[in-house]
Protein backbone atom coordinates (compact mmCIF):
# COMPACT_ATOMS: atom_id res chain seq x y z
CA UNK A 1 0.00 0.00 0.00
CA UNK A 2 1.54 3.37 -0.97
CA UNK A 3 2.24 5.94 1.71
CA UNK A 4 2.47 9.66 1.25
CA UNK A 5 5.65 11.41 2.33
CA UNK A 6 5.79 15.20 2.56
CA UNK A 7 8.87 17.37 2.74
CA UNK A 8 8.92 20.60 4.71
CA UNK A 9 11.74 22.95 3.83
CA UNK A 10 13.19 25.38 6.37
CA UNK A 11 15.60 28.08 5.19
CA UNK A 12 17.89 29.86 7.63
CA UNK A 13 20.22 32.77 6.84
CA UNK A 14 22.82 34.61 8.90
CA UNK A 15 21.38 37.89 10.12
CA UNK A 16 21.75 40.61 7.49
CA UNK A 17 23.55 42.97 9.87
CA UNK A 18 26.21 40.40 10.81
CA UNK A 19 29.31 39.67 8.80
CA UNK A 20 29.02 36.46 6.79
CA UNK A 21 32.67 35.39 6.42
CA UNK A 22 31.64 32.28 4.46
CA UNK A 23 29.69 34.37 1.95
CA UNK A 24 32.55 36.84 1.69
CA UNK A 25 35.00 34.01 0.91
CA UNK A 26 32.71 32.69 -1.83
CA UNK A 27 32.23 36.20 -3.24
CA UNK A 28 36.00 36.58 -3.36
CA UNK A 29 36.32 33.34 -5.34
CA UNK A 30 33.67 34.49 -7.82
CA UNK A 31 35.60 37.72 -8.31
CA UNK A 32 38.78 35.77 -9.01
CA UNK A 33 36.87 33.83 -11.69
CA UNK A 34 36.11 37.10 -13.41
CA UNK A 35 32.45 37.11 -12.34
CA UNK A 36 32.51 40.74 -11.36
CA UNK A 37 28.86 41.52 -11.93
CA UNK A 38 27.89 39.80 -8.64
CA UNK A 39 28.30 42.23 -5.81
CA UNK A 40 27.86 39.94 -2.82
CA UNK A 41 27.14 36.37 -1.70
CA UNK A 42 25.51 35.22 1.52
CA UNK A 43 25.48 31.56 2.54
CA UNK A 44 22.65 30.04 4.56
CA UNK A 45 21.17 26.66 5.32
CA UNK A 46 18.30 24.63 3.93
CA UNK A 47 16.76 21.85 6.00
CA UNK A 48 14.51 19.24 4.36
CA UNK A 49 12.31 17.55 6.93
CA UNK A 50 10.18 14.64 5.84
CA UNK A 51 6.99 13.58 7.49
CA UNK A 52 4.77 10.58 6.84
CA UNK A 53 1.48 11.64 5.38
CA UNK A 54 0.46 15.17 4.50
CA UNK A 55 2.27 18.22 5.87
CA UNK A 56 -0.76 19.33 7.83
CA UNK A 57 -1.15 22.39 10.02
CA UNK A 58 0.09 20.50 13.10
CA UNK A 59 3.24 19.33 11.34
CA UNK A 60 3.92 22.83 10.01
CA UNK A 61 3.36 24.33 13.44
CA UNK A 62 5.79 21.82 14.99
CA UNK A 63 8.40 22.59 12.34
CA UNK A 64 7.93 26.33 12.82
CA UNK A 65 8.56 25.87 16.54
CA UNK A 66 11.68 23.75 15.88
CA UNK A 67 12.90 26.24 13.28
CA UNK A 68 12.95 28.96 15.93
CA UNK A 69 14.32 26.89 18.81
CA UNK A 70 16.67 24.30 17.30
CA UNK A 71 17.30 24.86 13.60
CA UNK A 72 18.23 28.51 14.06
CA UNK A 73 19.75 30.70 16.76
CA UNK A 74 17.88 34.02 16.84
CA UNK A 75 20.99 35.84 18.09
CA UNK A 76 22.86 35.23 14.85
CA UNK A 77 20.34 33.86 12.32
CA UNK A 78 16.88 34.41 10.85
CA UNK A 79 14.41 31.81 9.62
CA UNK A 80 13.60 33.20 6.17
CA UNK A 81 11.22 30.58 4.86
CA UNK A 82 9.20 27.50 5.72
CA UNK A 83 7.31 25.73 2.96
CA UNK A 84 6.20 22.34 1.71
CA UNK A 85 8.05 21.41 -1.47
CA UNK A 86 6.73 18.06 -2.48
CA UNK A 87 4.49 15.22 -1.62
CA UNK A 88 5.74 11.98 -3.05
CA UNK A 89 4.24 8.55 -3.00
CA UNK A 90 6.48 5.72 -1.82
CA UNK A 91 5.30 2.32 -3.00
CA UNK B 1 36.29 20.01 46.15
CA UNK B 2 35.10 18.03 43.11
CA UNK B 3 34.81 19.63 39.67
CA UNK B 4 32.99 17.79 36.90
CA UNK B 5 34.20 17.91 33.30
CA UNK B 6 31.57 16.83 30.78
CA UNK B 7 32.72 14.81 27.78
CA UNK B 8 30.59 15.15 24.64
CA UNK B 9 31.06 13.31 21.32
CA UNK B 10 33.85 15.38 19.76
CA UNK B 11 35.18 16.96 22.95
CA UNK B 12 38.97 17.43 22.69
CA UNK B 13 40.08 19.27 25.80
CA UNK B 14 38.23 17.30 28.46
CA UNK B 15 41.40 15.57 29.65
CA UNK B 16 43.31 18.86 29.68
CA UNK B 17 40.53 20.44 31.75
CA UNK B 18 40.67 17.50 34.20
CA UNK B 19 44.43 17.96 34.45
CA UNK B 20 44.01 21.69 35.10
CA UNK B 21 41.54 20.93 37.90
CA UNK B 22 44.02 18.48 39.44
CA UNK B 23 46.94 20.93 39.21
CA UNK B 24 44.78 23.63 40.81
CA UNK B 25 44.16 21.34 43.78
CA UNK B 26 40.68 19.94 43.23
CA UNK B 27 39.45 16.50 42.24
CA UNK B 28 38.34 16.19 38.61
CA UNK B 29 35.24 14.08 37.94
CA UNK B 30 34.64 12.80 34.41
CA UNK B 31 30.98 13.26 33.42
CA UNK B 32 29.24 11.85 30.35
CA UNK B 33 26.91 13.79 28.05
CA UNK B 34 24.41 10.94 27.84
CA UNK B 35 23.86 10.67 31.60
CA UNK B 36 21.41 12.55 33.79
CA UNK B 37 23.84 12.59 36.71
CA UNK B 38 26.30 15.23 37.94
CA UNK B 39 27.75 12.81 40.56
CA UNK B 40 27.47 15.43 43.29
CA UNK B 41 30.15 17.77 41.91
CA UNK B 42 30.62 21.29 43.26
CA UNK B 43 31.38 22.97 39.91
CA UNK B 44 31.26 22.12 36.21
CA UNK B 45 33.40 22.62 33.13
CA UNK B 46 32.13 22.25 29.58
CA UNK B 47 35.37 21.69 27.64
CA UNK B 48 36.59 22.69 24.21
CA UNK B 49 36.42 20.63 21.06
CA UNK B 50 34.08 20.15 18.15
CA UNK B 51 31.07 18.41 19.62
CA UNK B 52 28.96 16.77 16.92
CA UNK B 53 31.42 18.12 14.35
CA UNK B 54 30.04 21.64 14.88
CA UNK B 55 27.05 20.46 12.80
CA UNK B 56 23.97 22.71 12.83
CA UNK B 57 25.85 25.40 14.79
CA UNK B 58 28.89 25.09 17.05
CA UNK B 59 27.68 23.74 20.40
CA UNK B 60 24.04 23.57 19.33
CA UNK B 61 23.50 19.81 19.35
CA UNK B 62 25.57 19.30 22.52
CA UNK B 63 23.43 21.95 24.25
CA UNK B 64 20.48 19.56 23.81
CA UNK B 65 22.32 16.59 25.41
CA UNK B 66 20.69 14.68 28.28
CA UNK B 67 23.16 15.98 30.88
CA UNK B 68 22.43 19.59 29.90
CA UNK B 69 19.10 19.32 31.76
CA UNK B 70 21.08 18.90 35.00
CA UNK B 71 23.76 21.41 33.97
CA UNK B 72 21.16 24.12 33.31
CA UNK B 73 19.32 23.40 36.57
CA UNK B 74 22.56 23.48 38.57
CA UNK B 75 23.72 26.69 36.87
CA UNK B 76 20.40 28.34 37.65
CA UNK B 77 20.86 27.36 41.32
CA UNK B 78 24.26 29.05 41.39
CA UNK B 79 26.74 26.23 40.73
CA UNK B 80 29.91 27.58 39.08
CA UNK B 81 30.00 26.57 35.40
CA UNK B 82 32.87 27.37 33.03
CA UNK B 83 32.44 26.88 29.28
CA UNK B 84 35.68 26.97 27.34
CA UNK B 85 35.59 27.52 23.56
CA UNK B 86 33.07 24.89 22.39
CA UNK B 87 31.75 24.95 25.97
CA UNK B 88 31.16 28.72 25.65
CA UNK B 89 29.29 28.06 22.42
CA UNK B 90 27.16 25.44 24.26
CA UNK B 91 26.37 27.91 27.07
CA UNK B 92 25.07 30.48 24.58
CA UNK B 93 23.06 27.82 22.76
CA UNK B 94 21.62 26.68 26.11
CA UNK B 95 20.70 30.32 26.89
CA UNK B 96 22.79 30.30 30.06
CA UNK B 97 24.83 33.09 28.51
CA UNK B 98 23.70 35.81 26.14
CA UNK B 99 25.00 36.49 22.65
CA UNK B 100 26.41 33.99 20.19
CA UNK B 101 29.63 32.99 18.46
CA UNK B 102 30.02 33.10 14.68
CA UNK B 103 32.80 32.28 12.25
CA UNK B 104 35.95 34.36 12.64
CA UNK B 105 35.90 37.60 10.70
CA UNK B 106 38.64 36.59 8.29
CA UNK B 107 37.30 33.06 7.92
CA UNK B 108 40.45 31.36 9.19
CA UNK B 109 41.05 29.08 12.15
CA UNK B 110 43.26 30.90 14.65
CA UNK B 111 45.71 29.17 16.97
CA UNK B 112 48.08 31.37 18.94
CA UNK B 113 48.99 32.54 22.41
CA UNK B 114 46.62 35.40 23.11
CA UNK B 115 47.01 38.31 25.48
CA UNK B 116 43.87 39.19 27.43
CA UNK B 117 42.84 41.70 30.04
CA UNK B 118 40.73 40.29 32.87
CA UNK B 119 37.91 42.83 33.19
CA UNK B 120 35.74 41.26 35.86
CA UNK B 121 37.23 39.77 39.02
CA UNK B 122 33.88 39.15 40.75
CA UNK B 123 32.91 36.00 38.87
CA UNK B 124 33.32 32.54 40.39
CA UNK B 125 36.12 31.78 37.90
CA UNK B 126 38.08 35.07 37.96
CA UNK B 127 38.03 36.14 41.62
CA UNK B 128 41.71 35.27 42.04
CA UNK B 129 42.92 37.77 39.44
CA UNK B 130 43.95 41.34 40.20
CA UNK B 131 41.58 43.82 38.55
CA UNK B 132 42.79 44.57 35.02
CA UNK B 133 45.33 41.73 35.06
CA UNK B 134 46.97 41.13 31.68
CA UNK B 135 47.41 37.44 30.98
CA UNK B 136 48.41 35.17 28.09
CA UNK B 137 46.67 31.88 27.32
CA UNK B 138 46.18 29.94 24.06
CA UNK B 139 43.37 30.81 21.68
CA UNK B 140 42.33 28.22 19.07
CA UNK B 141 39.04 28.37 17.25
CA UNK B 142 37.31 28.90 13.94
CA UNK B 143 34.06 30.32 15.28
CA UNK B 144 35.01 32.67 18.08
CA UNK B 145 33.56 35.96 16.97
CA UNK B 146 31.25 37.12 19.76
CA UNK B 147 28.02 38.72 18.54
CA UNK B 148 25.09 40.21 20.42
CA UNK B 149 22.41 42.78 19.76
CA UNK B 150 23.30 46.38 20.58
CA UNK B 151 20.93 46.20 23.54
CA UNK B 152 22.48 43.00 24.94
CA UNK B 153 25.97 44.35 24.41
CA UNK B 154 25.13 47.55 26.28
CA UNK B 155 23.69 45.49 29.16
CA UNK B 156 26.75 43.20 29.34
CA UNK B 157 29.07 46.22 29.40
CA UNK B 158 26.87 48.20 31.79
CA UNK B 159 26.69 45.33 34.29
CA UNK B 160 30.42 44.63 34.06
CA UNK B 161 29.80 41.16 32.69
CA UNK B 162 32.63 41.20 30.16
CA UNK B 163 35.04 38.86 31.94
CA UNK B 164 38.00 39.13 29.55
CA UNK B 165 38.90 41.18 26.50
CA UNK B 166 41.43 40.59 23.73
CA UNK B 167 44.46 42.87 23.85
CA UNK B 168 46.23 43.96 20.68
CA UNK B 169 44.71 43.15 17.31
CA UNK B 170 41.20 41.70 17.62
CA UNK B 171 41.74 38.09 16.47
CA UNK B 172 38.26 37.23 15.23
CA UNK B 173 35.97 40.24 14.93
CA UNK B 174 34.37 39.85 18.37
CA UNK B 175 32.28 42.89 19.30
CA UNK B 176 34.08 45.13 21.82
CA UNK B 177 37.05 42.68 21.70
CA UNK B 178 35.07 40.34 23.98
CA UNK B 179 36.85 37.07 24.84
CA UNK B 180 34.55 35.99 27.66
CA UNK B 181 31.38 36.95 29.53
CA UNK B 182 29.47 35.90 32.61
CA UNK B 183 25.82 35.62 33.55
CA UNK B 184 24.27 38.20 35.87
CA UNK B 185 24.96 36.11 38.96
CA UNK B 186 28.62 35.57 38.04
CA UNK B 187 28.61 31.80 38.46
CA UNK B 188 28.46 30.97 34.74
CA UNK B 189 31.41 32.09 32.62
CA UNK B 190 32.16 31.46 28.94
CA UNK B 191 35.63 31.97 27.49
CA UNK B 192 36.83 31.48 23.93
CA UNK B 193 40.54 31.15 24.83
CA UNK B 194 41.81 28.12 26.72
CA UNK B 195 43.02 28.56 30.32
CA UNK B 196 43.45 24.79 30.70
CA UNK B 197 46.40 24.89 28.29
CA UNK B 198 48.35 27.31 30.50
CA UNK B 199 48.48 25.61 33.90
CA UNK B 200 51.90 23.94 34.16
CA UNK B 201 55.37 25.36 33.55
CA UNK B 202 56.98 23.64 30.57
CA UNK B 203 53.66 23.21 28.76
CA UNK B 204 52.23 26.74 28.58
CA UNK B 205 52.76 29.85 26.46
CA UNK B 206 56.23 31.40 26.27
CA UNK B 207 56.95 34.21 28.69
CA UNK B 208 59.72 36.77 29.01
CA UNK B 209 61.31 34.54 31.65
CA UNK B 210 61.38 31.18 29.90
CA UNK B 211 59.94 29.20 27.02
CA UNK B 212 56.58 27.52 27.67
CA UNK B 213 56.52 28.71 31.27
CA UNK B 214 53.17 30.55 31.20
CA UNK B 215 50.62 29.40 33.78
CA UNK B 216 48.19 32.33 33.66
CA UNK B 217 45.29 29.94 33.07
CA UNK B 218 45.66 28.25 36.44
CA UNK B 219 44.04 31.17 38.26
CA UNK B 220 40.64 30.44 36.66
CA UNK B 221 40.66 27.05 38.39
CA UNK B 222 42.15 28.17 41.71
CA UNK B 223 39.59 31.01 41.72
CA UNK B 224 36.63 28.64 41.68
CA UNK B 225 38.16 26.54 44.45
CA UNK B 226 38.65 29.62 46.66
CA UNK B 227 35.21 30.94 45.70
CA UNK B 228 33.53 27.66 46.67
CA UNK B 229 35.41 27.41 49.97
CA UNK B 230 34.33 30.96 50.85
CA UNK B 231 30.74 30.17 49.92
CA UNK B 232 30.70 26.95 51.97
Amino acid sequence: MPTNVSTIVVEVMPKAELLDPQGKAVAGALGRLGQNRFTSVRVGKRFEITVDGPADAAALAAVAELADTVLSNAVIEDVVGIHVVETETVA
Amino acid sequence: MRIGVVTFPGSLDDRDAQRAVRLAGAEPVALWHGDHDLHGVDALILPGGFSYGDYLRAGAIASLSPIMTEVIAAANQGMPVLGICNGFQMLTEAHLLEGGLIRNERGTFICRDQQLRVENTDSAWTSGFAAGAEITIPLKNGEGSFMASAETLARLEGEGRVVARYLGVNPNGSLNDIAGISNARGNVVGLMPHPEHAVEAGFGPDTAEAMASGIDGLTFFTSVIAHTLVAA
